[in-house]
This record gives C-alpha cells, sequence and structure tokens, in this order.
C-alpha cells in the first residue's frame, strides 16, 4: 500500500479567507457567526448563520467559468486556488500531470429555486440561461474545478450530508493507496445563501440565539439551543508520499487512517454506536491504539442529540486516557458539507502550530459532555496524531486520523 | 429604433454580458469564428435579448445570421414586424 500525505490546504471560510486569517481565529477563538435579515423576512425561525464574504472572480475566471459556477463553486475555487498554490501546483503542472478530484457538496438551493422562479415567470425553459443547468447539479463543484484546472484523473462529488468532505479524503487516500492516481483535491463546500438551508430551519434544528449571535454555537455546552449554519469551502491536496517526496513538496501531515460507518437506524438522529464504529475503524485502520491520539476534533455542532451520543461514543472509545476535544463548530457554526474537509484543515493548522483550539462558549458541561476532556481555552500543545469526527443525516459517519510531518 | 440605437444596445451586451471585446465589434465580424460566441453563449444572447427588446429569438430565423451585420438586420426586421 502506498502512503498518504496531505501537501497543500485553502480555506474560504466565516473565520477567514485564508490559512493565515483562519489560524489566527482558531488561535484567539473568533466567532464568524451573524444575522442574516434576509432569513427573517424568508419566513426562518433563525438568521443566524455564518457569515462568509463571495469571492470577486470578475477579471479571474472568464465569463463561462462564471456563469456556470454557483455560490458554493466559487467558495471552492478561491479554497481550491490557495490548496494548488499551496502544493506548489501550476495549471501547466495539472496539463501534464494526471491529476483527480473528489469533492463534497450536497446542494446547490439557490441555482434551482431561482430557475423554478424565473420558469414560474416566463413559462419558457430557453429563458433560464447556459449556466442554470451547471449550477443546479449536485456535482456542480467537481464539474466546474475539472474544467477550470484542467483535472484528467478521477471526478466525482461525492453527497454524505455533514460528513461529505471528510468522505472525499478517506476516498481520496484509498485511491491513492491503491496506486491508482498520485494526487487528488479533496474538500467540502456549502452553499450560504438564505434559499438553502429553509428546510432544515424548519426542523426547529437552529439556535435562535438572536441577541448573542458569538454565543449561539455552544457545542457541548448544556445551554445550547441548537446548532447555526454556516459554510464556504476548504481545499485539501492528497498527495502519494514518494511522489510528492520526488516534487520536493511541504508536507503537513499523513493520513493514517479512514474509518466510516453507517448507523442504519434513524433519519436525523446520530448514533453512538455507529460513531463509535467509525472512530474504531480508523483507528484499526492507522494501527493504532486510543492512546495514540493527542486530539479529537469533535463533529459536535451544538444540538442537544448530536453532541451527546457523539459524547457517548469519544467516551467509550476514549474515555480512559482522557484524549483532549474541542468541536471549533462553536466558532465556524456548523459547515455541513465543507464541514469534514474544513475540520482538516483547522486540524492540520492546530498541528502545524501547535495548540488545541478552543470549544468556545462552553460554560456548563452536561451529563454526557462532563466526561469529556474537553478543552475551552487555547492551549498550546504539540500534536502528533490526531483524529477528526464527522457525521451527517442517514447516519453517514466517517473518522480521519492525521500523522505529523 | 433606428439601426444606430439597435446597434448600440447589441454592443453593449455583447460587451456587458458576453463579455466580447470592445475593438472586435465590426459589422463584417463573424459572431462565431471572430466573437468566439459557441452555442452556449447564444443560449445567454437569446435571454438578453429577450430583455433588452422585449421579444425571444427563434433559432430557425437565425440559421443564415453569421455576422454581426447579419444579426443587427435580423433584430431590426424583427422590431419592424411587430
Amino acid at each position: 500500500m502506498k502512503r498518504v500525505v496531505i501537501t497543500g490546504i485553502g480555506i474560504h471560510s466565516c473565520i477567514g479567507t485564508n490559512v493565515e486569517e483562519v489560524r489566527k481565529s482558531l488561535y484567539n477563538g473568533k466567532c464568524g457567526i451573524g444575522i442574516d435579515p434576509a432569513r427573517t423576512e424568508y419566513g426562518y425561525r433563525s438568521p443566524l448563520t455564518g457569515v462568509v464574504p463571495r469571492p470577486e472572480l470578475k477579471g479571474v475566471l472568464s465569463r463561462r467559468q462564471r456563469i456556470c459556477l454557483p455560490e458554493e463553486g466559487e467558495y471552492a475555487y478561491a479554497a481550491t486556488e490557495q490548496a494548488l498554490k499551496d502544493a506548489g501546483i501550476d495549471l501547466d503542472y495539472l496539463e501534464k500531470n494526471e491529476t483527480g478530484i473528489l469533492y463534497g457538496n450536497d446542494s446547490s438551493s439557490k441555482a434551482v429555486i431561482e430557475s423554478h422562479e424565473i420558469c414560474v415567470e416566463k413559462r419558457d425553459t430557453t429563458l433560464l440561461g447556459s449556466g442554470a443547468i451547471f449550477q443546479s447539479m449536485n456535482s456542480t463543484v467537481t464539474m466546474n474545478l475539472s474544467t477550470i484546472f484542467k483535472l484528467r484523473g478521477i471526478n466525482m462529488t461525492i453527497s454524505a450530508a455533514c460528513s461529505s468532505g471528510s468522505h472525499t479524503l478517506g476516498l481520496g487516500a484509498m485511491f491513492i493507496r491503491l496506486g491508482l492516481q498520485d494526487m487528488i483535491v479533496c474538500g467540502g463546500a456549502q452553499e450560504t445563501n438564505y434559499l438553502s438551508m429553509a428546510s432544515f430551519d424548519g426542523l426547529n434544528a437552529f439556535s435562535t440565539r438572536v441577541d448573542e449571535p458569538l454565543k449561539s454555537s455552544r457545542p457541548f455546552d448544556k445551554n445550547r439551543d441548537g446548532l447555526v449554519p454556516s459554510g464556504g469551502a476548504a481545499t485539501l491536496i492528497l498527495e502519494e508520499y514518494e511522489h510528492a517526496v520526488k516534487r520536493g513538496a511541504p508536507i503537513y501531515a499523513e493520513i493514517l487512517g479512514y474509518g466510516f460507518s453507517s448507523n442504519g437506524v434513524h433519519i436525523s438522529q446520530p448514533s453512538d454506536h455507529g460513531s463509535a464504529v467509525a472512530m474504531e475503524r480508523a483507528l484499526a485502520d492507522a494501527n493504532l491504539k486510543p492512546v495514540d491520539i493527542d486530539y479529537i476534533n469533535a463533529h459536535a455542532t451544538s444540538t442537544v442529540i448530536g453532541d451527546g451520543y457523539e459524547a457517548m461514543a469519544i467516551d467509550r472509545v476514549f474515555g480512559a486516557q482522557k484524549t483532549p476535544v474541542s468541536s471549533t463548530k462553536g466558532m465556524t457554526g456548523h459547515e455541513c458539507w465543507m464541514a469534514g474537509a474544513s475540520e482538516i484543515v483547522y486540524t492540520l493548522l492546530m498541528m502545524k502550530h501547535s495548540f488545541i483550539a478552543p470549544n468556545i462558549n462552553l460554560e456548563e458541561p452536561d451529563d454526557m459532555s462532563k466526561n469529556l476532556n474537553i478543552i475551552v481555552k487555547t492551549l498550546d500543545k504539540n500534536l502528533d496524531i490526531c483524529l477528526s469526527n464527522s457525521f451527517g443525516f442517514g447516519g453517514t459517519n466517517s473518522a480521519l486520523i492525521l500523522k505529523k510531518f | 429604433m433606428n439601426r444606430n440605437e439597435i446597434k448600440e444596445i447589441v454592443n453593449n451586451f455583447l460587451i456587458e454580458d458576453i463579455e466580447v471585446e470592445a475593438d472586435a465589434l465590426k459589422d463584417e465580424a463573424f459572431l462565431k469564428e471572430d466573437l468566439g460566441i459557441d452555442s452556449l453563449d447564444f443560449v445567454d444572447i437569446v435571454v438578453v435579448v429577450e430583455q433588452n427588446f422585449g421579444f425571444k429569438i427563434k433559432p430557425e430565423e437565425m440559421t443564415n445570421v453569421k455576422t454581426l451585420s447579419q444579426f443587427y438586420d435580423y433584430i431590426e426586421g424583427r422590431i419592424k414586424a411587430t
């Protein structure tokens, strides 16, 4: 089996639109959540959201490239442009060397809804414009990025709800381990427009702590009242180890383990058993024991049920050594389809700069979370091996283990 | 609406919406070969013509429209016919 390393990262999120901004936000516990008045007007229970700036791509991409990109595609372009640059890869390299793309995305609501509105008004599909179809499909990110960046390897979107981004890295690692690809662009993207989250808001899942947006996302806290939706995009360049060494590429970390599972039970409720299976499988894949893990980046989204089941699972697998845990979602909100990739970027930044980002807004643990060693203030600490959890609707679970280089 | 007004509107949306280089907008320019307008761009031209002139291009009437001048002729003819 070949070894798999990460040689480039890029991020466009509510806590920063480049790696350095995000590193500072993570270290300082800075929250990127705010109010979107359009959500209230549209009928949301909660106007809270991660506030993500739109990249300005006029003059950067051609008209044809821009009109096929939906909002999440713009974020993904921005993150991927950064990640490729970070890995020392340019368009000339990509034209000469086969590179793949596996990217997480599970909606493109705005493009679909806007097309519907035009048809209702005009009763004529030929007035939708040429970009509508390419913006509307779930695979919009991979179809756009593969043409913009001249990618000629594996090319597909992974739709696995809030674990989409994490599964892209696990599956990408498998392609590289098997020797099928030398390099794959992986990541996750999430739209943040008000059209995209209405049905999720309708489940009463979102925090309504509108008077304190910066305190609204409170993973593991007894007084949490729901998650805060967020988004953007995160990209990671996966590369075969010898290939990276030959290129002289900077190496952030090696992917040691990928664990997956499906709960097979409830469409929205997570499971401690399924979560534990994913973590245990990742440990077995990495040939490691729980005691080898220095830090766990939890999925915890700030919902009572989700946080509770994950706390039970972490306690069951890692309780004996009280492994340090934090959820970065107090700062970022829940980045959904992007979260599994962005949280690997966050974890890599912690590993590179030797700190654990705080689980902000955890003031009073509940009966489940009190058993965990949750880091509530930034902790300067050398991190060698870390695990990141991602869980999604339908019970799709993913856990990844990384080792610092 | 006279021909000069039509030319101004068409040239303006070709520059602003389709991002054709202004210098390339010559009467004898071929839409495809000189201006780089492909089949997907033409889908967008249908939309901007409807927005600017209030009628929809009929694809079968465009088969002989090859140059920019012929495109102005087509728009002018449709306006006169209404």
